[in-house]
């Protein structure tokens, strides 16, 4: 009901938030933002490589490699939850992808025939292959996203067990299907399936093509749906979430299905710049995955987080290895400066909002 | 303040509750008319929260028969009874503060536009609508501003503001001043003020004697799962009805 407004109220007690106290301004994002923003700078005072463009073109490869998966894992640190079983995820659905890529291909297979010598297989519908094997490793990544989030919504289950579970069972699974030997994509379409992953489009290599389409798919789903919406409610106040009728049980579903998604697809990208699908692949990746999130604004406590901390998060730590590679630093000092920071970033994030 | 001519917009007739051998609730007939506000008083275990629950529709009722605005009503879960109008304020008022005002008025039911198959949200319609429904209630709450930063009785303001959104004809609320400073209570009782002017029934769960006997045209005390008054504020006094809270007096 309308009722008309006697007087419009007038903020007499109430100031109002100035804008550098809200929004990226006052968010860990911001910081670490401009914190990277100073090393780029520093860095290019130190290296003149650094802002070469075969560097660049090298960083901007190489943080994509585990920044889409870090946009997935986004939305369930969003709702408070974690997923551990990100980097078995993304092996075992690159696995799947170019097991069922070389098995389509074999001779005897319906989608292909052989050419005159004799010997090359060729496809009978080109791209055919691909599409079915990049669809059955996604396919993997749903089942599994599915089960993580029913066990995790319906039964009740702490996320963390139940990924820490997911992660093994994953990993277990793709050294079955493989029995350890790892797999390589294979036939007529492994030549697209190499310039969908690692080729590049003017310069840009193509994975951080995707990453741009995925980060802004992302702003577009957090800001501006409702399902966005809940994910962040879901991560504030859960049992208000409950109480207001959003359906938990289904959001919850749906950012682990996401976030086995975003992990398949980072894999089966991987796997195509590796050349190969080995069974020790994106061993512990989870842990830069988490990192990366964390350092750029998510908050494991739920409630907060976006594309842009997740990239941020991304390039800040890829620039710091490729910095230290530049400066001839041992890169065994790689991971403790990581740590340090994940801690770092934490810190001037809870100093900041001390001080508000 | 019975109106002969009116249907009261809840009418509970014998309504009881059974937890295995536990009666928490018995036999309780109650009667809310549109537009007043009628305090529900009792010590802990004496069935308010339980009665709040059955018609909250957190629970059901295990005798009785519950009528909203005439027509009776089953609630299996509390979404139904929202569909009819009854609306809940939570004692912890059930907000998420890491979203603005506005977000948190709107939570679960957005209000979006489309654009061919895809359905975004309409952020300048909530918050003007948002503003719309503070000015109602003359709080000074800015739509854009997170739940985070706001004062114990502008959170009370958006919890409430939520329930007008859907025109509910009887919101319930659950100690809503327990927790909050003395110039917050004022304006939260002000804010039920708000609501009976708009024709809306309120019910306040309070244990605070002084702001149910500030807002409140009728007082229903509960003592061991049953209704042990149900007065006009002008016929009793808070002495008479401390004593049928503790039970020196045993009904009136």
């Amino acid at each position: 009901m309308a009722m008309p407004l006697e007087s419009p109220i007038s903020f007499t007690n109430v100031g109002k938030i100035r804008w550098w106290q809200r929004g990226i301004f006052a968010s860990q994002t911001g910081y670490v933002l401009l914190a990277l923003a100073v090393l780029l700078v520093i860095m290019h005072f130190a290296s003149p490589y650094f802002f070469s463009q075969g560097n660049m073109q090298n960083v901007a490869k190489n943080f994509s490699f585990i920044a889409i998966a870090t946009l997935g894992i986004t939305f369930v640190i969003i709702t408070g939850g974690i997923d551990l079983s990100v980097g078995s995820m993304m092996c075992f659905s690159a696995m799947i992808t170019s097991m069922v890529m070389t098995e389509l291909s074999a001779p005897g297979s319906p989608l292909v025939h052989m050419a005159a010598d004799g010997k090359t297989v060729l496809a009978n519908v080109p791209g055919l292959i691909l599409l079915i094997s990049i669809l059955a490793g996604l396919g993997v990544a749903l089942i599994a996203g599915l089960v993580n989030g029913f066990c995790i919504a319906v039964l009740g289950l702490s996320p963390f067990v139940t990924t820490l579970g997911m992660l093994s069972i994953v990993r277990g699974l793709g050294y079955v299907v493989s029995n350890g030997r790892g797999s390589f994509p294979g036939g007529p379409d492994a030549d697209y399936f190499y310039a969908l992953t690692s080729g590049d489009v003017l310069g840009v290599p193509s994975p951080f093509i995707y990453l741009m389409i995925l980060a802004l798919a992302m702003a577009v789903v957090l800001h501006h749906t409702s399902f966005g919406r809940h994910v962040f409610a879901l991560g504030g106040n859960e049992k208000a979430a409950e109480l207001t009728g959003i359906p938990v049980v289904r959001v919850k579903i749906e950012v682990y299905v996401i976030c086995a998604l975003a992990a398949g697809l980072q894999g089966i990208i991987v796997s195509g710049w590796l050349g190969s699908a080995p069974a020790n692949m994106a061993t512990s990746y989870e842990l830069n995955v988490i990192a990366a999130a964390v350092i750029g604004g998510a908050n494991l406590a739920g409630g907060i987080g976006g594309p842009l901390g997740a990239i941020v998060g991304c390039v800040l730590l890829e620039v710091i290895r490729n910095g230290l590679v530049l400066a001839q630093v041992s890169s065994y000092w790689q991971q403790t400066l990581v740590g340090v920071i994940i801690i770092l970033a934490v810190l001037v994030d809870r100093v900041r909002s001390r001080m508000t | 303040m019975t109106k002969a001519d009116a249907t009261p917009v809840l009418e509970l007739t014998g309504i009881g509750k059974e937890f295995g051998a536990i009666r928490a609730l018995h036999d309780v007939d109650l009667q809310v008319w549109p537009g007043e506000v009628v305090g529900l008083m009792g010590d802990n275990g004496a069935g308010k929260s339980t009665l709040v629950k059955i018609i909250a529709g957190n629970f059901r009722p295990t005798h009785g028969e519950m009528r909203f605005a005439g027509s009776e009503v089953h609630f299996n879960r509390p979404v139904d009874a929202r569909a009819v109008g009854i609306e809940v304020v939570y004692q912890d008022l059930a907000l998420a503060d890491n979203l603005t005002a506005a977000a948190n008025v709107f939570l679960g039911r957005e209000l979006k536009r489309r654009f061919g198959p895809i359905a975004l949200l309409d952020h300048k319609a909530m918050a003007s609508r948002a503003l719309e429904l503070f000015g109602e209630l003359r709080s000074e709450t800015r739509p854009d501003d997170l739940v985070r930063q706001m004062s114990g009785g502008q959170r009370q303001a958006v919890a409430i503001a939520r329930t007008r959104l859907s025109n509910a004809r009887l919101v319930m609320m659950d100690e809503p001043t327990a927790a909050i400073s003395v110039r917050q209570v004022e304006q939260v009782l002000g804010l039920i003020h708000r609501l009976k002017e708009q024709g809306v029934a309120v019910m306040l769960i309070s244990h605070r004697m002084p702001d149910v006997f500030a807002v409140c045209d009728r007082v229903v005390v509960m003592r061991r799962g049953e209704k042990r008054a149900d007065k006009s504020i002008h016929q009793t006094s808070p002495e008479e009805v401390t004593a049928l809270i503790t039970g020196a007096k045993e009904a009136a």
